[in-house]
């Protein structure tokens, strides 16, 4: 295409879109809720999705010494740990330990409970040679004496993987229906374009403009809406993850887990929902001039 | 060169509008499609133009095949064959001159090339001096001109008229017929479907009578041949 013709192409439509100002407005709306619906779900999903795999990496089994137990036990138990062939390393935290590392983490409340009062058991933190020796490793500890609790990341892990399945094939079926109601606005909206220049379009066929040449306008219109409409939600997306990014990183810091950081993962969703809303866009118009087109 | 051997249309509701159609019109021709009202003088122009395609039989227009012609090619065709009509198709917010640019300007033509055309074919139609104007702002003859003048912008080499003086008194009529003639000296193939008896027996051409979608009579320099 030359350029004089793009350049009048892109007129077209953007005159068109102020034209239709209020139809406008409306699939710019839908295609900004969509994509809103869109992107928070992606991610959350993926956010969860690192979480869970996160958990699964953990290597550690934390072992609680029965509070029962007295010093010689609870050496006792430590030898007998070394002596399980998957482990690597293994550290011992004392309730006292626990309860500064928690105080540290979540505040003074936790202050109140002091010397005995604190409510915390002796830990040993295992760590497994591979992830997936955790379940054993934690089955065969929970055998031996003394042992109050044994918890590693893996079942969790599972657990949350499962979950999102679920959540990842209903979010689909959400987001496809989003997004053809999307499609269908915008369908709508450019339709009432192509009617109001139909004479236009009767007599570009008739002197012989190209179908490309008649279509173009209307695609780039439904392009403009689409990609005004992703503009919406990825302000408010970068927005609140940035911010939410910190707030929940402080948290989880001194843990094994952590979000995924907003560069690159922010820029591929905003690339993609700009990518969507284009997209969406451009086919709904395409959808509604292909009859037009016949002849 | 037009050229229709044994063409049948039948639309969809039934009714067949061209019932096994020959006809052959060479380059330069001016011809005259007559006929009673529902004859398939409408349809037998279209289908030249390719607006409606014919259920049977063969079609060449220059050197398109009208038949199996790709979808992708009738854009070449329509700039092959202009067409005006009875109710002149003009954009009531362009400038006489805009409406005629805007017919080349589809086709991409160049900037230059479509300033110096749309003057001179505005010329040729009696009308440079309204350039500026609307159409709303011109009489209906004046308004057909500006038609005609966009159907030939794109030096079309056949040019369709389907009662193109329909709507027109008859000394406006008459402007229209001396603009066609014009156009037709310079070399242009003229198909006009008309139920003009005056125009048709006063200025002589070849007469093509269509009656129940076949041509019943192709005289030179024929006459009308109906009550008017
Ligand atoms: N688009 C169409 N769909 C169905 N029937 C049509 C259509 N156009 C024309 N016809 C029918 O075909 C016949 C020929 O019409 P037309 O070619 O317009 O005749 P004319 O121009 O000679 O008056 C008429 O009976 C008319 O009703
Ligand atoms: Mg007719």
């Amino acid at each position: 295409m030359r350029a004089r013709t793009s350049g009048r192409h892109i007129r077209e439509a953007f005159k068109s879109v102020k034209r239709n100002g209020w139809m406008s407005l409306a699939a710019v709306s839908a295609v900004a809720v969509t994509l809103l619906l869109v992107g928070s779900f992606i991610a959350i999903l993926f956010n969860v999705n690192k979480l869970a795999s996160d958990i699964e990496n953990d290597v550690s089994v934390r072992v609680y010494v029965d509070l029962a137990a007295d010093e010689e036990q609870r050496v006792a138990l430590g030898e007998n740990l070394e002596k399980i062939e998957q482990v690597e390393s293994i550290e011992y935290s004392s309730k006292k330990n626990e309860l500064d590392q928690v105080v540290g983490s979540y505040g003074d409340e936790f202050n109140l409970f002091e010397g005995d009062d604190n409510p915390l058991r002796d830990v040993y933190i295992i760590n497994t040679l591979k992830p997936e020796d955790t379940a054993e490793v934690a089955s065969e500890v929970a055998e031996m004496d003394n042992v109050a609790e044994v918890n590693y990341g893996g079942a969790e892990a599972d657990r949350l993987f499962e979950l999102m399945g679920t959540a990842r094939n209903v979010g689909a079926i959400v987001v496809l229906a989003l997004i053809l109601t999307a499609v269908f606005l915008i369908s709508n909206t450019i339709r009432i374009t192509i009617f109001s220049r139909r004479t236009e379009i009767e007599i570009m066929k008739l002197v012989g403009a190209t179908n490309w040449f008649i279509r173009w306008p209307f695609v780039i219109e439904g392009a403009i809406i689409g990609l005004i409409g992703a503009l919406v939600p990825v302000s408010i997306i970068t927005f609140v993850y940035i911010n939410g990014f910190d707030t929940i990183m402080k948290y989880l810091a001194g843990t094994y887990f952590s979000l995924l950081n907003p560069a690159p993962f922010l820029i591929y969703l905003n690339a993609l929902m700009l990518g969507i809303g284009i997209l969406i866009g451009a086919i709904g118009s395409i959808l509604s001039i292909r009859k037009f087109l016949k002849v | 060169m037009i050229e229709m051997s044994n063409v049948y249309k039948k639309y969809s509701n039934g009714i067949t509008a061209i019932n096994g159609l020959n006809i052959k019109i060479d380059q330069g021709e001016f011809v005259y499609v007559v006929g009673p009202s529902g004859a398939g003088k409408s349809t037998f122009v279209k289908m030249m133009y390719r607006e409606e395609v014919p259920t049977q039989g063969k079609i060449q227009v220059g050197k398109f095949n009208l038949v199996n012609m790709k979808q992708k090619d009738i854009p070449y065709l329509r700039r092959y064959v202009g067409v005006v009509f009875q109710d002149f198709k003009l954009l009531p917010r362009l400038t006489i001159y805009e409406n005629v640019a805007y017919a080349m300007e589809v086709v991409e033509k160049n900037p230059k090339v479509i300033q110096k055309r749309v003057l001179e074919v505005l010329e040729l139609v009696g009308l440079k001096h309204k350039v500026r104007m609307f159409p709303n702002e011109l009489s209906g003859g004046e308004q057909q001109r500006v038609a005609i003048a966009r159907a030939i912008a794109n030096m079309p080499s056949i040019l369709i008229a389907d009662e193109p003086t329909g709507n027109l008194d008859p000394e406006t009529a008459w402007e229209i017929m001396e603009v066609l003639e014009e156009i037709n000296n310079q070399g242009t193939t003229i198909i006009m479907a008309t139920h003009n008896s005056t125009i048709v027996n006063r200025m002589k051409h070849r007469v093509l009578a269509v009656e129940n979608g076949r041509i019943v009579r192709d005289q030179a320099e024929g006459e009308y041949g109906y009550e008017s």
